[in-house]
């Protein structure tokens, strides 16, 4: 029996149902697990994703034959029982089930277990094999409760604005910058955002998402209506001209890169906050676990730590070269460059 | 240590120095006195001895968590810093609730204490703190500092000034209060400040006056008759000190190094008593500066051999005097010191003390000029010294300059790949470079500073695209890129397969207008070791 996905140069490709998972070049067919670039690529036929992914890749991809479905909401391609199952990652972010003749395969793309509040709780799933990715697959990067972060990200802001310093949050502008709004909004203080952040706000806000209300950083406005107060930019911004007007501000970088004191130093970030849309040590772990998959595939980030852990622990893995880990935290180099 | 630890993490991420300043004054106006001393002990060189390695840190770490040595070893290449890697390993699981917090110095001196006792104790110290320890944060601290590598981004210079604003005493009266010779754990804090410290303590060096590098033209200096030239030496920059008949040598670092260089000895019997000489510790013969490969042979041994004495004889090349018959000359203008400075050096007449020669030049292009036979001079440049300067307290512009040569360069290809600690940590930004011989490459250095944070990404980028093996933590890659290397010295080495060891390497820039075909050859650095090498 030939495998229910292969790993071809232009992505995961499922050769029963002829069609691609994620793929980084254009295809016929395309199932996309969630909105980041080097997820959801430009080019293809047509594209399958979860109905909150819509609104997201319309604004980045343009119009394109899409075809939405619900989690849980299984349909047949050739034979393949396709589901989508929440990830946890971001909004509409999904983890792909196939089943044919008996035969459970999953793709977790980006995911995370703990339960954000926005991106829908991942759903471990029984399957056969797992496909599963490994950004942050070391045992140092263990994350803190969102609660616990949050509030130490609100005290930091409280600080700020008693200084009369403006709190300047380096976040990415899709997922984290979205997670990061309750928290910024229960300290009451008005919050503005970067033109990117401000985009993929509106256009969830147009999709029907309730988001908290917030303004965007408008060229004319008066310096004053900062001082004090909370912004949400990408990491891109930082060291801009964009920022001076902020001036006198205080930087935070959202990130689980975060965790370690160097990359808080690299960044010259003021703050570093490792809050993070990916599973830790413990979460990829705790998932692929709850597969019971008998092999595992392991995808970008720690590959080769990760399944050689995986094997001692027996269960099969195996590393897989992709091109996925381009925007968000799976680039490390985002990190830094803080490019968009 | 939750208030120190948060000092360290303040002091370590903070990107404005009145942010790190306000910190440490905010520290000394309220920790203990016996922290505050520790604080200011670690943040002027005088670290605790390291007493335990850090194999059994790692194996101690892991043993505990349960985790594999390899993937201990994965995490720590990933961090780029043991005491962060155990830090962040350890889960706050593992924390005991009924833990009574101890202050930092308790960890110290408790550590002192166990220096010379077994593994077991030892260990069993180190994993009780673990657990008791509240913070990641707090833990590497901890670990920082009882594995002997406490450094911090911190400068002397601005722990000085945050003691001074909280004690109200000039900076440059702390500068010399804190300095020589005293022990961290005896001493309190008010002795160590109070002035009789000073007098009691004889072997007590003054703080160096350190120069920048010269930005601009000499010709905006003014006038060339108002300047001192001398040679730049590339020695160990010490002061010589000779009080109640008992000679003292001290380095910039504040190590007394006395007994490491039994030369000097000759010398007590020779100079006046009450006397402190600035200069560079150096090997020579005949008045010649010997390569600094030389005196790296002399550095860090404990016992130096009949051959070592010949073969690399120690002069103080002196350029100063700040101290004479007991009485402090810091406040006289240099011209001054150095006239008694000569007379002085007259009268010893030996070759383990000679004076660094002012330079005889009338015009700026003269010396211009002359500056360009610094290395056949065994020199890496020229000091110029405003004749009418009083010896300063630290690094300060305006009255001393340093005013180097250009670096030697080579074309070079980069072959292996690591990744960096601190700010470097999960980048490949530590590289070995190569040259052609023939057909093949030749590794002959490795160099880690020169680049910009953008052309590190870049780097990184392409060693994480284009690596060919692993070797743990070292990746060999595609001999594709070609930086051109500066350095300040060749020397031969038979440690090294290409035969010659570099002083200070670093990329001086990115060649990518040059393909690996162009790079300079085994020959070409060969040449280099014969022209520059003695």
């Amino acid at each position: 029996m030939s495998s229910l996905i292969q790993f071809s140069d232009h992505g995961l490709y499922c050769p029963q149902g002829q069609f691609y998972i994620d793929p980084w070049r254009p295809v016929e067919k395309a199932i996309i697990t969630h909105a980041h670039s080097d997820h959801a690529r430009p080019g293809s036929k047509s594209y399958l994703c979860h109905r909150d992914s819509l609104p997201l890749l319309e604004l980045r991809l343009g119009p394109n034959a899409y075809q939405t479905v619900e989690w849980n909401e299984p349909i047949f391609i050739n034979g393949v029982k396709v589901s989508l199952h929440p990830a946890g990652h971001i909004i509409g972010s999904s983890q792909v089930r196939l089943e044919y003749q008996g035969e459970v395969w999953v793709v977790s793309g980006d995911y995370k277990t703990e339960n954000d509040g926005i991106s829908g709780a991942f759903e471990p799933l029984k399957c056969d094999v797992f496909i599963t990715e490994s950004t942050f697959g070391l045992p140092i990067y263990n994350w803190k409760p969102q609660e616990e972060i949050f509030r130490s990200i609100q005290d930091w802001i409280l600080k700020n604005h008693a200084e009369g310093k403006t709190s300047v949050l380096m976040a990415y502008s899709l997922g984290k910058a979205q997670r990061l709004l309750s928290c910024v909004e229960s300290t009451g203080l008005p919050v503005f955002l970067h033109g990117a952040v401000y985009n993929v706000h509106q256009a969830l806000i147009s999709a029907g998402h309730k988001l908290p209300a917030v303004q965007r950083v408008q060229p004319d406005m008066p310096k004053d209506i900062f001082k004090g107060n909370v912004v949400i930019a990408p990491g891109s911004a930082d060291n801009s001209p964009w920022m001076k007007r902020f001036a006198s501000y205080s930087t935070g970088v959202c990130s689980g890169w975060m965790q370690v004191r160097g990359n808080v130093r690299r960044r010259n970030a003021d703050a570093g906050f490792a809050l993070s849309d990916h599973a830790d040590w413990n979460g990829l772990l705790q998932a692929v676990k709850a597969t019971g998959a008998k092999k595992v595939f392991v995808t970008h980030g720690f590959q080769a730590a990760f399944s050689r852990y995986l094997m001692e622990a027996g269960i099969e893995a195996a590393e897989v070269k992709t091109e996925y880990g381009q925007e968000d935290e799976a680039d490390t180099t985002e990190n830094i460059n803080a490019a968009e | 240590m939750k208030q120190f630890a948060e000092l360290v993490n303040i002091l370590g991420t903070s990107t404005k120095t009145n942010d790190k300043l306000d910190a440490l004054s905010g520290y000394f106006a309220s920790a203990n006195d016996k922290d505050k001393v520790w604080v200011i002990a670690l943040f002027s060189g005088r670290r605790p001895r390291r007493t335990i390695n850090s194999t059994l840190l790692q194996q101690w770490c892991s043993e505990l968590i349960g985790l594999p040595l390899w993937l201990f070893e994965e995490s720590y290449h990933t961090v780029g810093d043991l005491s962060e890697t155990i830090a962040l390993l350890i889960p706050d699981s593992l924390r005991d609730e009924n833990a009574i917090p101890h202050p930092l110095h308790y960890y110290v001196e408790k550590f002192q204490e166990l220096a010379d006792a077994g593994e077991e104790e030892k260990k069993s110290f180190m994993v009780q703190s673990w657990k008791e320890l509240a913070s990641p944060v707090e833990r590497f601290v901890f670990n920082k500092l009882l594995s002997g590598a406490f450094r911090i981004g911190v400068s002397q210079k601005l722990m000085v000034n945050a003691l001074a604003k909280t004690v109200s005493l000039d900076p440059s009266v702390i500068a010399h209060r804190i300095s020589g010779n005293w022990d961290p754990s005896s001493i309190s804090f008010e002795e160590l400040l109070s002035e009789t410290n000073v007098k009691a303590d004889f072997s007590k060096p003054y703080p160096f006056y350190l120069a920048y590098a010269l930005e601009t033209l000499p010709e905006e200096l003014g006038a060339p008759s108002a300047w001192q030239a001398e040679w730049k030496w590339d020695g160990i920059r010490g002061q010589l000190i000779k009080r109640n008949d008992e000679l003292f040598v001290w380095s910039r670092g504040e190590e007394l190094l006395t007994a490491k260089f039994p030369e000097y000895a000759v010398l007590k019997d020779l100079l006046p008593d009450g006397i402190v000489l600035d200069g560079e510790i150096i090997p020579a013969v005949d008045g010649k500066p010997l390569p600094f490969a030389i005196l790296q042979t002399r550095i860090g041994r404990k016992n130096i051999t009949k051959k070592q004495l010949q073969e690399a004889p120690m002069s103080f090349f002196s350029y100063d005097l700040l101290e004479y018959e007991y009485e402090d000359w810091r406040n006289v203008p240099l011209e001054q010191r150095r006239k008694k400075l000569e007379e002085t050096i007259q009268k010893v007449n030996r070759p383990e003390l000679l004076l660094s020669p002012a330079i005889q030049y009338s015009s700026w292009a003269e010396l211009t000029a002359l500056r360009l036979q610094s290395r056949s001079k065994g020199s890496e440049g020229l000091m110029l010294k405003r004749k009418e300067s009083i010896y300063q307290v630290g690094r300060k512009r305006g009255d001393w300059w340093k005013w180097k040569i250009d670096p030697l360069t080579i074309d070079a290809v980069m072959i292996y790949a690591q990744k960096g600690s601190g700010r470097r940590s999960n980048l490949y930004t530590d590289y070995t470079f190569a040259v052609k011989d023939g057909d093949k490459l030749v590794a002959f250095t490795k160099a880690y500073s020169g680049l910009t944070d953008k052309e590190f990404n870049e780097v990184d980028s392409f060693v994480k695209r284009n690596s060919l093996e692993k070797f743990g933590p070292v990746r060999t890659v595609k001999p594709e890129l070609v930086f051109e290397i500066a350095f300040e010295g060749i020397a031969a080495s038979n440690r090294h397969k290409s035969g010659v060891a570099l002083r200070f390497p670093r990329m001086n820039r990115w060649r990518k207008d040059k393909k690996p075909e162009e790079i300079n050859t085994l020959a070409d650095l060969k040449k280099m070791l014969e022209i520059y090498g003695q």
